[in-house]
Order: C-alpha cells, then sequence, then structure tokens
C-alpha cells in the first residue's frame, strides 16, 4: 500500500520540532484523516482540532506544505506525494500545543464591534438583491486562516491596533444589512485599523468559502472611512447639511 | 491527595453552546441570572453549523394556507404519533414568532419576491415552511444567537468538558469538568443546569455528526439519576456521501430533494414509486432510508453501495445559488459536478429523537434543577423527526428550557457540594494515566462504532441486539482498563478516555430500548416484527439507573385531547 511521509510539528509555547510518521494512503484521503491515522496508531497525544470534518466548522486550520488551509480540505491526491508533507499550527496565534493555538484574541476582537440595530419601525421587508452581498459575508465559518496570513498579524503582530479580514467581513456585513441603522467606520478607523491594511490580497487567496473580502468587503468600506474623516468636500458639505451624530 | 481545581458560580449553568444552548443562555439572561455556557469545542462551531436545511415554521410566506394546526399535524404523523402532543402544539404554535426574533437580531434569510422571509419544501411537511439561507441555515442561527449571547455578555467557558454532575442530596447542585487546553479542572457550582449537548452519531461508524456528539449530556443525566426516553429511536438520514471512504457519512442535505433532486438506483428507476408513490422522495426520512438500504441489498444499489440522487436536471445557476455548499463538498471531496451528474448517497446515522424526558412546558428533567433541550431531549419528534423541526426544536425549547431553569434558580436557596464527589470525579479522570500498556482508547472506540454500525442499525433484529449488548459489556471492561500516554495539556487520547464512556452508556440505553420494543415504528424498523403494533403504539421506553443498574421500563404516551386527535386522524396519510 501506497505511503505518505508526514513531518507533523510537536511542541507548546516554548518550542518544538517537526516528528516524521508514515501514514498509509486511502482514496480520496485528506490530510485530516492522515492526522487521525498518526493518532490512533502513532501518537495518541496529537493535538489537532477539529469538529466536522466537511469543511463547515473551521476548527482544523493549520498549515500544510507552509499554505495556510483546513485539514479536513486538503487532499493527499493534490499533494506532491515523493517528497515529506510538513503539517504546522497556524503561525501568527500562539502555540498551545502541536497544531492547536491560541485563537482567543479573535474573540476579543469581536467585542469591539458594535452590533446589529435595526432602524426603529422597520417593517422586516427585504428583497433578495438588497441581502445578496451580506449574505456572501456571513458565509465565514470563523476559521481565521485569513487571520492567520494577513501580514499585518503574521509578521508585524499589530493585534493592539488591527482587526483583521475576518473582523472586516463582520463589519461590512453589519454596514451593509439592509436595516441596520449604526455606523461603524469610526471604530474602523481607530480601533481596528482599517487602515493598516494595504490590500495585498492575501486574506482573499486562502478563504476556504471564497468570500472576496478585499473586494467585497475591504475597499468599501475603506472608502466609507475615506469619505468620512479625509474627503474635504465632503466634509464641508456635511458641515453645510447639519450631518447626523455618529454613534458606536 | 487534594485535586485543584477553579471555581465559578452561576444561577444558570448550560452545558453546550450550539442552537438550543445559546437560545437558553439569552432567555436565562433576559430573567436577570448570571449565566454561564461551557461547550466542548470553541463557540459558534457547535454541530449547529451543519444545518443545512432550513428552519420549519409556519408563517405562510409562500403556502398561505400554512398554519400552526397542519405544522403540528405533520409532526405527529412524522413521529407516528408517539410525539409528546403538547411539545409538539407548542413547537408548532411558537416556532414563527421564534423565527422573526433571530431576524430582529440580526438573521439573514433568502427572501420571496415580496420581501419576506422565503421558505422551501421539505419532506413530511405538507405546506412549504422550511425558512432558509442557501444550505447553510445552521451557520446563520448560530452566528446569530453568538453574536447576541457576547452582546449581552454571557459568560462562555470554551473548549471545556463536563465529566460529572454534582448534587446535594436529590438536586442538582454543579458540575464537575476540565479544560480541554491545560488539563485543569473546574467546577461550576450552579442551581440549575441546561442540557444542551447534542445526540450520539459518534457511537456508529457511519454518522453524519461531529467529533463532539458523543451523548456527554444524556449519559451525564442518567449518572445523575434522570430518565432518558425513546432510546430507540435513532434517524438514519437517508443521504449520506458514501465515496470516497473519508467522506463516507457526511450529510447531503435534504434540501436537495428540496430543490427537486430525484433519486433513481443503478438501474435508473426512480425507486421511490415503489416505497411511497404519493411523496416520492420527500417521503418521510425513515421511508427514504430504508428504501435505498433495500435497494443496495437488493443488487440495486451504486458501485459504492449508495443511490443515486441528481440534480443537474435544474440550471446550473439555481443549483450553485441555492445548494453552494454542496456543490463545493462534491467538487472538492469526491470530484463530482452537481449540475452535470448525479451523487452517490447512503444512510448515515443522523439524529437522535431519544434522549432525557422532559416535562413539555419547562423542559424539566426528572431531576430538580435539571433542564434539557434541543437534541438532548427527547418527546418532541416521538418516532421520526422531520427536516427543518430541529433548528425550530432549537429556539422554542432553547428558550422555555432558559425561562424555566432561571425561574428556579430564582426560587432556590444555595447547595453545598461535598468534596468526595469532587474527588471522585477528579479521582476518575486520572486513572487512565497510572495504568500502563492497557487499552487504547481508540482502539476500543473503533470497536463500538463496528459493533453499533452492524448490530444496531437501521434494521434490528433480537439476535444481533443481544449480541451487541454482549459486546458492549465487553467493551465496557476495555473502558476500564483504558490507559493513556503523554501529559495533561490538550491531550485528545486523554478525553476520548471519557468520551467513550458516555457513549458506551448511551449505546447500551439505545441497545436495550430497541430490543424491548417488539414493533417497527418510524425510525426503528424490527426485521422480526416488521409492523407497529397497537400497544407498543401507547407506549415510550423509559431508562433510569437504579441502584447503579441500568432497568428499563415502559410508561403511557400523553393521550391527546379530542379536537388534536381528530386534526391528526383526518384523511389517513
Amino acid at each position: 500500500m501506497a505511503e505518505a511521509i508526514f513531518e507533523v510539528f510537536r511542541g507548546d509555547r516554548k518550542g518544538g520540532q517537526p516528528v516524521t510518521y508514515r501514514v498509509p494512503i486511502a482514496p480520496g484521503m485528506v490530510v485530516l484523516d492522515a492526522l487521525h491515522h498518526i493518532q490512533a496508531h502513532q501518537a495518541p497525544d496529537l493535538a489537532v482540532r477539529w469538529n466536522c470534518k466537511a469543511g463547515k466548522c473551521g476548527s482544523c486550520s493549520a498549515e500544510v506544505n507552509g499554505r495556510p488551509r483546513l485539514t479536513c480540505k486538503t487532499r493527499m491526491d493534490a499533494l506532491a506525494l515523493d517528497k515529506p508533507i510538513t503539517v504546522q499550527p497556524m503561525k501568527a496565534f500562539p502555540v498551545i500545543k502541536d497544531l492547536v493555538t491560541d485563537v482567543s484574541w479573535n474573540y476579543r476582537v469581536n467585542n469591539k464591534i458594535p452590533p446589529f440595530e435595526p432602524r426603529p419601525g422597520t417593517d422586516w421587508k427585504m428583497y433578495q438583491e438588497d441581502v445578496d452581498r451580506v449574505q456572501e459575508f456571513r458565509k465565514c465559518i470563523e476559521c481565521f486562516l485569513c487571520q492567520n496570513v494577513c501580514h499585518v498579524l503574521r509578521e508585524h503582530e499589530e493585534m493592539d491596533h488591527f482587526g483583521g479580514p475576518r473582523f472586516f467581513v463582520r463589519v461590512a456585513a453589519l454596514e451593509m444589512h439592509p436595516l441596520d441603522s449604526k455606523s461603524r467606520t469610526k471604530v474602523l478607523k481607530d480601533e481596528l485599523g482599517i487602515g493598516l491594511c494595504n490590500i495585498t490580497k492575501c486574506c482573499t487567496e486562502v478563504c476556504p468559502e471564497e468570500i472576496h473580502i478585499t473586494d467585497n468587503a475591504i475597499i468599501p468600506l475603506k472608502e466609507r472611512v475615506v469619505d468620512e474623516f479625509y474627503d474635504p468636500v465632503l466634509m464641508l458639505v456635511r458641515k453645510i447639511r447639519g450631518a447626523k451624530q455618529e454613534s458606536g | 491527595m487534594t485535586t485543584e481545581y477553579e471555581t465559578h458560580d452561576h444561577d444558570v449553568l448550560i452545558i453546550g453552546a450550539g442552537g438550543a444552548g445559546l437560545r437558553a443562555a439569552l432567555a436565562a439572561l433576559a430573567e436577570g441570572a448570571k449565566v454561564g455556557v461551557v461547550c466542548k469545542s470553541l463557540l459558534g462551531k457547535a454541530h449547529t453549523v451543519m444545518a443545512e436545511g432550513g428552519i420549519a415554521a409556519a408563517m405562510a410566506n409562500v403556502d398561505s394556507a400554512d398554519d400552526w394546526r397542519t405544522h403540528f399535524r405533520d409532526t405527529m404523523r412524522g413521529g407516528k404519533l408517539l410525539n409528546n402532543w403538547r411539545m409538539a402544539q407548542l413547537h408548532a404554535q411558537e416556532a414563527p414568532e421564534r423565527v422573526r426574533e433571530l431576524e430582529q437580531w440580526g438573521a439573514l434569510f433568502d427572501r420571496t419576491q415580496d420581501g419576506q422571509i422565503l421558505q422551501r419544501a421539505f419532506g413530511g411537511h405538507s405546506f412549504r415552511r422550511l425558512c432558509h439561507v442557501g444550505d447553510r441555515t445552521g451557520l446563520e442561527m448560530i452566528r446569530t444567537l453568538q453574536d447576541r449571547g457576547v452582546q449581552l455578555g454571557i459568560d462562555v467557558y470554551m473548549e471545556c468538558a463536563i465529566t460529572r454532575l454534582l448534587k446535594d442530596g436529590d438536586r442538582i447542585a454543579g458540575a464537575f469538568g476540565y479544560w480541554r487546553e491545560q488539563g485543569r479542572f473546574v467546577v461550576f457550582r450552579a442551581k440549575s443546569i441546561v442540557m444542551a449537548t447534542g445526540g450520539i452519531g459518534k457511537a456508529w461508524k457511519i454518522t453524519s455528526n461531529s467529533w463532539e456528539y458523543t451523548g456527554d449530556g444524556m449519559a451525564l443525566a442518567y449518572d445523575a439519576g434522570a430518565e432518558l426516553m425513546d432510546m430507540e429511536f435513532v434517524q438514519f438520514h437517508p443521504t449520506g456521501m458514501v465515496w470516497p471512504p473519508g467522506v463516507q457519512g457526511i450529510l447531503v442535505t435534504e434540501a436537495v430533494r428540496g430543490e427537486g433532486g430525484i433519486l433513481r438506483n443503478k438501474l435508473g428507476e426512480r425507486f421511490m414509486e415503489t416505497y411511497d408513490p404519493k411523496k416520492m422522495e420527500l417521503s418521510t426520512r425513515d421511508v427514504v432510508a430504508r428504501a435505498i438500504y433495500t435497494e443496495v441489498r437488493e443488487g440495486r444499489g451504486t458501485e459504492h453501495g449508495g443511490a443515486y440522487l441528481d440534480i443537474s436536471h435544474k440550471p446550473a445557476d439555481y443549483v450553485k445559488k441555492k445548494l453552494p455548499s454542496m456543490y463545493h463538498q462534491f467538487k472538492e471531496l469526491a470530484d463530482v459536478d452537481i449540475t452535470k451528474g448525479p451523487m452517490e448517497v447512503g444512510p448515515t446515522c443522523h439524529y437522535m429523537m431519544g434522549g432525557i424526558r422532559v416535562e413539555a412546558e419547562t423542559a424539566k428533567a426528572s431531576v430538580p434543577g435539571l433542564f434539557a433541550a434541543g437534541e438532548a431531549a427527547a418527546g418532541l419528534h416521538g418516532s421520526n423527526r422531520l427536516g427543518g423541526n430541529s433548528l425550530s426544536d432549537l429556539l422554542v425549547f432553547g428558550r422555555r428550557a432558559g425561562l424555566a431553569a432561571a425561574e428556579h434558580a430564582k426560587e432556590t436557596s444555595p447547595s453545598s457540594i461535598d468534596s468526595g464527589q469532587i474527588e471522585a470525579a477528579a479521582q476518575e479522570m486520572l486513572v487512565p494515566f497510572e495504568r500502563k500498556a492497557g487499552e487504547s482508547p481508540y482502539a476500543i472506540h473503533r470497536d463500538l462504532q463496528e459493533t453499533m454500525q452492524n448490530l444496531v442499525g437501521i434494521f434490528r433484529n433480537k439476535e444481533d441486539l443481544i449480541r451487541a449488548l454482549e459486546e458492549l459489556e465487553k467493551l465496557k471492561e476495555r473502558a476500564e482498563r483504558v490507559s493513556v500516554e503523554g501529559s495533561r495539556l490538550f491531550n485528545p487520547g486523554w478525553h476520548l478516555a471519557q468520551d467513550l464512556k458516555a457513549m458506551l452508556t448511551v449505546s447500551e440505553a439505545v441497545t436495550r430500548s430497541a430490543l424491548a420494543r417488539e414493533e417497527s415504528r418510524g425510525a426503528h424498523s424490527r426485521i422480526d416484527h416488521p409492523g407497529l403494533d397497537a400497544t407498543w403504539g401507547t407506549k415510550n421506553n423509559v431508562i433510569v439507573r437504579e441502584e447503579n443498574v441500568m432497568t428499563l421500563r415502559q410508561s403511557s404516551v400523553p393521550e391527546l385531547p379530542e379536537d388534536l386527535k381528530q386534526l391528526v386522524a383526518e384523511e389517513k396519510a
């Protein structure tokens, strides 16, 4: 039976190294299957996060041959099997153990975002063409691969000043909800640091749900921030008209 | 040696952060209770995210003739009249309001032409009733509830697993558990506990269920002395993937059939004609599952032992818009383009109708201070659940459980927990580390899955069930000799050694109940008792722990009031 060689990171927050495992290959196998095989037969304490195994829960994020992927959707037959396959934890987050990282920072960022606030007196009628673009954003499974790959977080470690692509998608979903009445541009500018994004689009490349993060969420939000805070003509117009109070 | 552990106090502790758990948390919070939610996985990743079909609610946005009475009737008939009628009534009456509430909290459903929530057809529902967004309604629901919970301030204890309920005399006083990350122990003191831990599919080999579905809540309740009910009714969803091996069991939503998908055998015949000519592919799940199983067993199955499900006759754009995750799932995991050709599907262990026995209006279990909602609770669905009725169940009874739990907490004086219970719970967790060269938890799990898949599957008989009980005894013994390597730091082998206990308890309850019920009703099929039995039709099987022995007895199905009896009896389906 054909075999693949895996080099899987074993370690904790103090450090670690890759350990080699040989795994028999079955048709249609994915990397998560291989990790399960290693757990069952060679390393019972190999720490792996997973849940649905169908690409819907976003639990099994890791880096396979250097690329951020969901291990349940990474097929073995799409990988070169004549050399070892490396499996590493997500680099942007602190390692807990082996492939499990501490993603709690993401949940803390979420708390900064003002929630959905419907317009008073709305009749709750909405049309498909109005909800289409927000529905794209709400496909997000919170796998945090976009957060992991973004250089602002991954290399520059700007966790204190930058919310990351996932949360720009969340803000876009709220801002573009047909019945939402809040404005979140100030939070985007000040606390979520949208100005730090320089449109490299790595986030869009790794999103397993194929959300057009940069084009559909980040750029429109950047435009809103610029309109509100950096466009002198619009600022003058607003002053003359007496604009509504910003909330959030 | 005294065990080290951290302590947290709450009025209401909710175990499970899926749709039912989160909805219960919101309800309890609204009553002013101090609420804590414990979940095994990360917040927002509970099995609810997998729900694809939609929320069944008689809103009449598409079929104006729909109302709660028809929904109630469909649910009762689907359950073959074994349901708790009061739960079915409340469910049908309250579901529309619960859906509107979700929308008010930010959920975005697909729309009708006139701007209302779109509803689609589904198996066993007389009208188009499933409120949905593409094929990811579960994700939409959990995100909405999660966002609202975060906004209102519930305390969430993520990646924390409960191993034992703690009692003060007869009543619930709290729970003991561990953090998956560091392996440290934690004690929650609570006046009310809501069990919302979902189902038990991981005890079978081919299942659509996630890693966390090991029957924890049912086993915890049973160990604490609560009654379980209807444990024999395990739903095998007719359409799970069958190929390649790694994806066996993964769900192919009923929505494919709701949007017009057709089932064929290897000869190209639309075989549902033989089994249910009136409803065809949209018959109830038990009928379709048995149909596919029979076609395969009689030699008309596909190459990999399933049936063909075909929606390629619909426009490709429509399929990609309405069933995007199905399109991706098949393309990426099986190299099949569902807009061009058929999918291979077969039965998969999917849902547990049975569970913790509860009172209809309050979700109270039989132990004071314990409540249960969602898949972990029994009664609403009777012997077979209709698609779409689970998401609505979560909202309706999650809310009721949260309200009742908060009410109970207000009326309850603080209890005390004797350290003996805590020490025992800690010892139980640590003992596998002390054994050297014992049994592997993974091997025991694998053997359990084979046993349940082969002996307690879709079609059951007496010999298989008796053998299953013998095998389960052996597996229990092996589990008592399980040993674990490594440290307490995120050790999945250690976690599995614990989860095994719940799976074994629940598997035994299922098997004993299946052996007792000598008829075929809903999801429970006995080859040796193939018809409905009038006496069994008036009984539920109840399981309870008495003097440390699993004891089974019958309880009468609550009788319907006259007007509802008429409603359900009209023109036999």
